[in-house]
């Protein structure tokens, strides 16, 4: 299979200043286009009025804010429970993104980020609801179950990477079908356990939540800042994971040997660097990253998994390339990066209450985004035409031939 | 045993045709990761395009007056709109990858986002609910094809198997599969398509437009996969849009894989494929020779067995082939003209 042309995941940090304006420039064309969607679809359809549409567009840009609505009209102002939700929601996220930048910053897509998010949170709900908490300290039980979901994780992430070091596989499409047996075996594991939620009889196809056996991550204090709100210490902890990977990544020779495997394996080989190893070990990193947002989602106590999921992967894992490629594979860009996306999940639900339009619409604009990430390369070259025409024609040129180049083919056929 | 082979073929045809559609990218150069986005935007497309020859009272006009060969040309005109819809979806990864040369892993993960949320947004405020189905009825109401309709009144193996309850999608795929893959491995334009998945610069120096073949094969490939998608809703899904297709679209890049490129290989592993997926749907009232003894149940072998088992041969199948792939050589990398 082919190589991933990295040129639009690698970044000089010459460029990082037209770098950060292509991401935000990336922002701005998803919003857009999200709002035209919505404003669109509100002008076409007949059961929504112009009001709606216009309150439809304003959530899109500034849901974050919404406070509800008070005689007809839509109100603006902080809202505690929104901003903890956007937190919490954000945990997740930023850790997949950080999975995916991480992987990136080694030369590796890890598209496999849903399969390894399933791993963890098969991993941890089974530890976390299994071992009984009238016999173990739950918060005991916590840390077995986060620390077990990431080293699951790390060994199913570690598959692709070795398929890829030993035999050379391209690693997009080992963690596509990693992805998809990993969502039959969640589905098939907790199918044959007796995990499923039985007390509450409307629900099917739920797991309890760790509440049931009084596991629940600690609140660290957020919700007194947030009240109202699901957040809690995962914020922190992802937080804290997002700095500690800076620092092995930036800081330290370990760091330097798995990007050096990623810039040339071959070169980095002829330098006596590992480089099998060093494949195989930063997949399993990015592995324990997606698989320790699984685990803190779930374990949050407010959260209920759908184990039945053998037939769709879930979001987070794709919402992370979205995180990272905003925060161009930065392990602290992540946070930011991981906190908007989030936001926008949060204007979805504002959408929901309050507009005739529904929360879909963020992941429209996400894969927007994602789409035109796509396309920094190009954002960045028009961004540095100008000056680059001054002191080197080559670059500059290359644009102005690639769009002349079907005209020309054309003449030469006929 | 009719009723297996039946259900196989519900799920192996659209398999084989998106397979189909992948190897038309990725012999032109392109790697199509967004089947599964074009099936379920075609999927999307194709109930809404019914839907609007409902509203006009088009389907019920034509059941009550008994007419089924009227229905089967709305099915036909459906595909044929899916056809467009897909090639139009894929020129979103056509023009990306081949006239601004992104990265086209990214583009294609962007389209798999984009289709399932583009489509859940408008089924939602169009029907209030994730579903889309046809108005009163679905597939069997409108599309099933039965053996009375013909006049046909034997109850052969043959009848009972391929013509009774059977869907004009199911043959209208199975034409379309023959007639590109001779097109792409027989005739000049299909050496020229897979010369630029080879060697484009050798096809460029030889007078072949790398990019107009390029967008050709791109778009091929969107209107097959448009095609798989909405013959697979009509067939296993009750003709409605969910905004998802079960995972078949990264089920054909296996078979796709699995079958090495090539059709013929692609047609025999998306018939594997679709048998473990017809067993993981319905092996527990599977009765293979119709003597009411439900073999594979008593087997007692999870459904969820089943179901991973084409990932499991696909990974299986890669790590086996990975030393003498003949996956196209070219395809992946945007062409620059100046490389050699």
């Amino acid at each position: 299979m082919p190589k991933t042309d990295k040129n639009g995941l690698m970044k000089s940090e010459k460029q990082s200043s037209k770098t950060l304006l292509a991401s935000l420039i990336s922002i701005l064309i998803g919003l857009i286009f999200g709002a035209i969607t919505v404003w669109i679809v509100g002008s076409l359809s007949p059961d929504i009025s112009a009001k709606d549409t216009g309150d439809g567009v304003k959530l899109i840009l500034m849901g974050l804010f919404s406070t509800g609505r008070s005689g007809g009209a839509l109100t603006f102002g902080f809202n505690p429970v929104n901003f903890g939700n956007m937190l919490f929601r954000a945990t997740p996220i930023i850790l997949t993104g950080l999975s995916i930048a991480v992987a990136n910053q080694t030369g590796l897509f890890n598209i496999g980020a849903s399969g390894q998010y399933l791993v963890g949170t098969c991993a941890s709900l089974y530890i976390a609801l299994s071992i009984p908490s009238d016999k173990v300290h739950p918060v005991l039980i916590w840390l077995i179950a986060f620390a077990v979901s990431m080293v699951a994780g790390a060994l199913w992430g570690a598959i692709p990477g070795m398929l890829k070091a030993f035999l050379n596989i391209n690693e997009v499409i080992a963690c596509i079908m990693c992805n998809w047996i990993a969502a039959n075996i969640v589905t098939w594991i907790f199918d044959a356990s007796n995990l499923k939620n039985t007390a509450e009889g409307t629900k099917t196809a739920y797991i309890y939540k760790t509440t049931y056996n009084n596991v629940a991550t600690s609140k660290m204090g957020l919700d007194k800042i947030f009240p109202g709100s699901q957040v809690n210490g995962g914020i922190i902890i992802a937080i804290l994971i997002c700095i500690a990977m800076w620092v092995v990544m930036s800081k330290t020779t370990f760091g330097y040997q798995l990007k050096a495997c990623g810039a040339n394996r071959y070169a980095a080989k002829y330098a006596g660097i590992a480089d099998k190893r060093n494949i195989i070990l930063s997949m399993a990193i990015a592995g324990a990253l997606s698989s320790a947002a699984g685990a803190l989602y779930y374990l949050a106590g407010n959260t209920e998994f759908y184990w039945s999921t053998y037939q769709s992967l879930p979001a987070a894992g794709f919402s992370g390339i979205a995180v990272a490629l905003l925060a161009v594979n930065n392990p602290i860009g992540v946070i930011f990066a991981g906190s908007f996306m989030s936001m926008l999940t949060v204007c979805g639900t504002q959408l929901t209450y309050l507009t005739p339009f529904n929360e879909y619409i963020t992941d429209v604009i996400i894969a927007v985004i994602v789409y035109i990430s796509a396309f920094s390369l190009i954002i960045k070259m028009l961004l540095n035409r100008k000056k680059e025409k001054e002191y080197d024609k080559r670059d500059g040129g290359e644009l102005k031939t690639d769009k002349e180049t079907p005209a020309k083919a054309e003449r030469k056929e006929a | 045993m009719s009723f297996l082979i039946r259900q196989t073929l519900f799920f192996a045809i659209p398999l084989m045709t998106v397979a189909l559609a992948g190897v038309f990218a990725e012999r032109s150069g392109i790697i199509n990761l967004a089947l599964e986005g074009t099936m379920i935007f075609g999927v999307f497309m194709g109930v809404v395009f019914c839907r609007i020859l409902q509203t006009a009272g088009l389907f019920e006009a034509a059941r009550e007056a008994g007419n089924w060969q009227a229905l089967q040309g709305y099915l036909l005109l459906a595909l044929l709109f899916v056809a467009f819809s897909g090639a139009v979806f894929s020129l979103l990864l056509g023009v990306a990858a081949i006239s601004f040369s992104a990265n086209q892993t990214i583009v294609g993960t962007a389209m798999n986002m984009l289709a399932p949320a583009l489509a859940l947004f408008l089924i939602r405020i169009m029907a209030n609910q994730n579903v889309l189905p046809l108005k009163n009825g679905g597939s069997a109401t409108f599309f099933m094809i039965r053996k009375e309709n013909l006049g046909i009144e034997s109850d052969g193996f043959f009848v009972e198997t391929f013509v009774n309850k059977a869907y004009l999608t199911t043959y209208f795929c199975i034409l379309v599969f023959i007639i590109l893959s001779v097109i792409l491995y027989k005739t000049r334009f299909g050496l020229r398509l897979r010369s630029c998945g080879e060697n484009p610069q050798a096809a460029a120096s030889l007078g072949i437009n790398v990019f107009k073949m390029r967008y050709i094969g791109t778009m091929i490939s969107g209107a097959l996969a448009g095609v798989g998608g909405f013959a697979y809703s009509v067939t296993s899904a009750n003709t409605s849009a969910t905004g998802e297709v079960a995972g078949m679209g990264f089920l054909a890049l296996a078979v796709m894989i699995f079958g090495n490129w090539k059709p013929l290989n692609i047609a025999l592993a998306s018939m594997l494929f679709g048998l473990f997926k017809c067993i993981g749907a319905s092996y527990t009232v599977l009765d293979i020779n119709g003597d009411g003894v439900f073999k594979l149940a008593e087997l007692g072998i999870s459904a969820h067995f089943y179901r991973l088992m084409p990932f499991l041969i696909t990974l299986i199948v890669l790590m086996l082939t990975s030393k003498n792939s003949r996956a196209p050589k070219a395809e992946g990398q945007p062409y620059d003209k100046g490389m050699r």
